[in-house]
């Protein structure tokens, strides 16, 4: 038997409050499966579990607060489960298999140990805010009916389920602590950032007349769902850098450089409420431009809507930050620690260019490199970014 | 086209705004100034628009006019001269 333990969901977070479950006794769960919901500082996340098993015990009641480390559920490793017939936490790990010859009535099973938590919450989609405004007034996610994407509740649903049911709302809102949650998590992160990481910083120019004409001229002939976003395309250039450039894709850990094979690339979102999230886009490298406009979209509506999981919370192996439409022509990131770096994009604009010496006007972006000395040096850097402007200037091959 | 046509395409734009971006007050927009910049709308957001609008209006968008879509008295203007029904 394992326990399950509350999951670190950032190196400054200390505690987190179980939302919901999943799972419940005797469920089986795959390697990957999403196990329950977990309300952090970063709003909700669902957290995965990395095994496959039977779950055996819930030992954490929705609503109760836990330290990172704590045990919330006792599971049996796929391995062990065929041979232990009796799902009983203090049982012994493993029961050993009773010998072919011995014809013995298998042992009764137990009353399954359901009865003894709260059914399983319906799995409710509700941004965090809502989560919180739910708790404070005591109102049961589940009896709200909610009106946001794909019927998430927000926080205007619960105020409106609230004055149904009688429940007193007090005239002026406290301050929302969800975002204070967020807020605080942030300035513990990047404080940390620009205590430990001696930043060095680059910036270059890219031609984007090239990829936008291509965008363009695969865009027109699809529908609207169908379109690629232009955000895909620098998305796909770093993370390809970043294969070439093994020295900004990884974690600074415990005093040294650990290098990932695999690009995850973390994606800056900002969320309307307040505050910022950068969940990974796995192998991002590996992805078509269609498939990482996917997962842009999904990865912005989840982050929005309180449902990212636990995976996507720790695994980004570096930073792109892209300002879109809007917002200014450069920005220079703070390295989300343990990465060693940031590549910031700048809002497109139409700018004078010199091409083989003639004056025109292209749309351009500024890239910048926010790079962990430690790490990397600004030679090695420049490479980089020079490599992901070459690699936009190709964009058919991305 | 009719007024009540232009009634019903800002009703429905509004809808698909507060599914978008359910943190937006549609009583505090100025219909005349940049959604965009109102509703803090990126490039993610104009897309669920630009989708939302073709799967209920009938209107394909092309790129080029995602601009038409700035305000929200442009966008229904541009719209309803294009409703299907219209």
């Amino acid at each position: 038997m394992v326990d399950y333990l509350m999951p670190s969901l950032g190196a400054d977070m200390k505690d987190g409050r179980v939302v919901e479950w999943h799972v419940h006794p005797g469920h089986t769960v795959h390697r990957g499966d999403v196990v329950g919901v977990v309300d952090t500082e970063k709003g909700a996340i669902e957290i995965e579990i990395w095994e496959d098993g039977v779950v055996r015990e819930i030992l954490v009641e929705p609503g109760r607060k836990v330290l990172v480390g704590e045990p919330l559920f006792r599971y049996q490793r796929e391995a062990e489960a065929p041979v232990e017939p009796v799902a009983r936490a203090e049982a012994p790990p493993v029961v050993p298999p009773a010998p072919a010859e011995r014809r013995e009535p298998a042992p009764p099973t137990p009353p399954p140990l359901a009865a003894a938590v709260p059914a399983p919450a319906e799995s409710v989609r509700a941004s965090p805010a809502a989560r919180q405004r739910a708790r404070e007034l005591g109102i049961d996610l589940t009896a709200v009916q909610g009106s946001g994407p794909e019927g998430a509740v927000v926080v205007e649903d619960v105020l409106r389920h609230a004055e149904g049911v009688g429940k007193r709302v007090p005239g002026k809102l406290p301050p929302t602590t969800a975002a204070e949650g967020m807020r605080a998590a942030i300035a513990a992160a990047m404080s940390r950032s620009k205590r430990e990481i001696p930043h060095y910083y680059l910036g270059t120019t890219v031609s984007l007349q090239k990829a936008t004409d291509w965008l363009a001229a695969l865009n027109r002939a699809r529908t609207p769902d169908t379109r690629v976003l232009p955000v895909a395309l620098t998305l796909k250039a770093v993370a390809l850098a970043a294969r070439e450039f093994p020295e900004m894709n990884g974690h600074w850990i415990d005093g040294a450089f650990r290098h990932s094979e695999r690009v995850h690339a973390g994606l800056a979102i900002s969320l309307r409420t307040g505050g910022l999230i950068a969940p990974a886009i796995h192998d991002a490298d590996q992805k078509t431009l269609d498939a990482l406009t996917t997962s842009v979209t999904d990865l912005v509506q989840r982050a929005r809507s309180g449902r990212l999981r636990s995976s996507e919370i720790t695994d980004a192996t570096l930073t792109v930050s892209s300002l879109g439409d809007r917002g200014v022509d450069r920005l220079y990131g703070v390295i989300y620690p343990p990465q060693v770096a940031l590549v910031g994009v700048g809002r497109p604009a139409h700018r004078p260019w010199v091409v083989e010496g003639a004056l025109v006007v292209h749309p351009v972006i500024e890239i910048t490199l926010s790079g962990d000395h430690r790490a990397s040096d600004g030679h090695r850097g420049a490479l980089f970014l020079e490599r992901i402007g070459d690699l936009l200037q190709r964009p058919e091959e991305l | 086209m009719s007024a009540s046509t232009e009634v019903a395409v800002r009703t429905k734009l509004l809808e698909m705004l507060r599914r978008i971006a359910p943190e937006i007050d549609p009583a505090t927009l100025d219909p005349r100034e940049s959604l965009r910049a109102q509703a803090d709308l990126d490039s993610v957001s104009i897309m669920e628009l630009v989708v939302a609008i073709h799967r209920e209006l009938g209107i394909d968008v092309p790129e080029t006019d995602y601009r038409e879509l700035d305000t929200l008295d442009g966008a229904v203007r541009y719209l309803a001269a294009r409703l299907p029904w219209g």
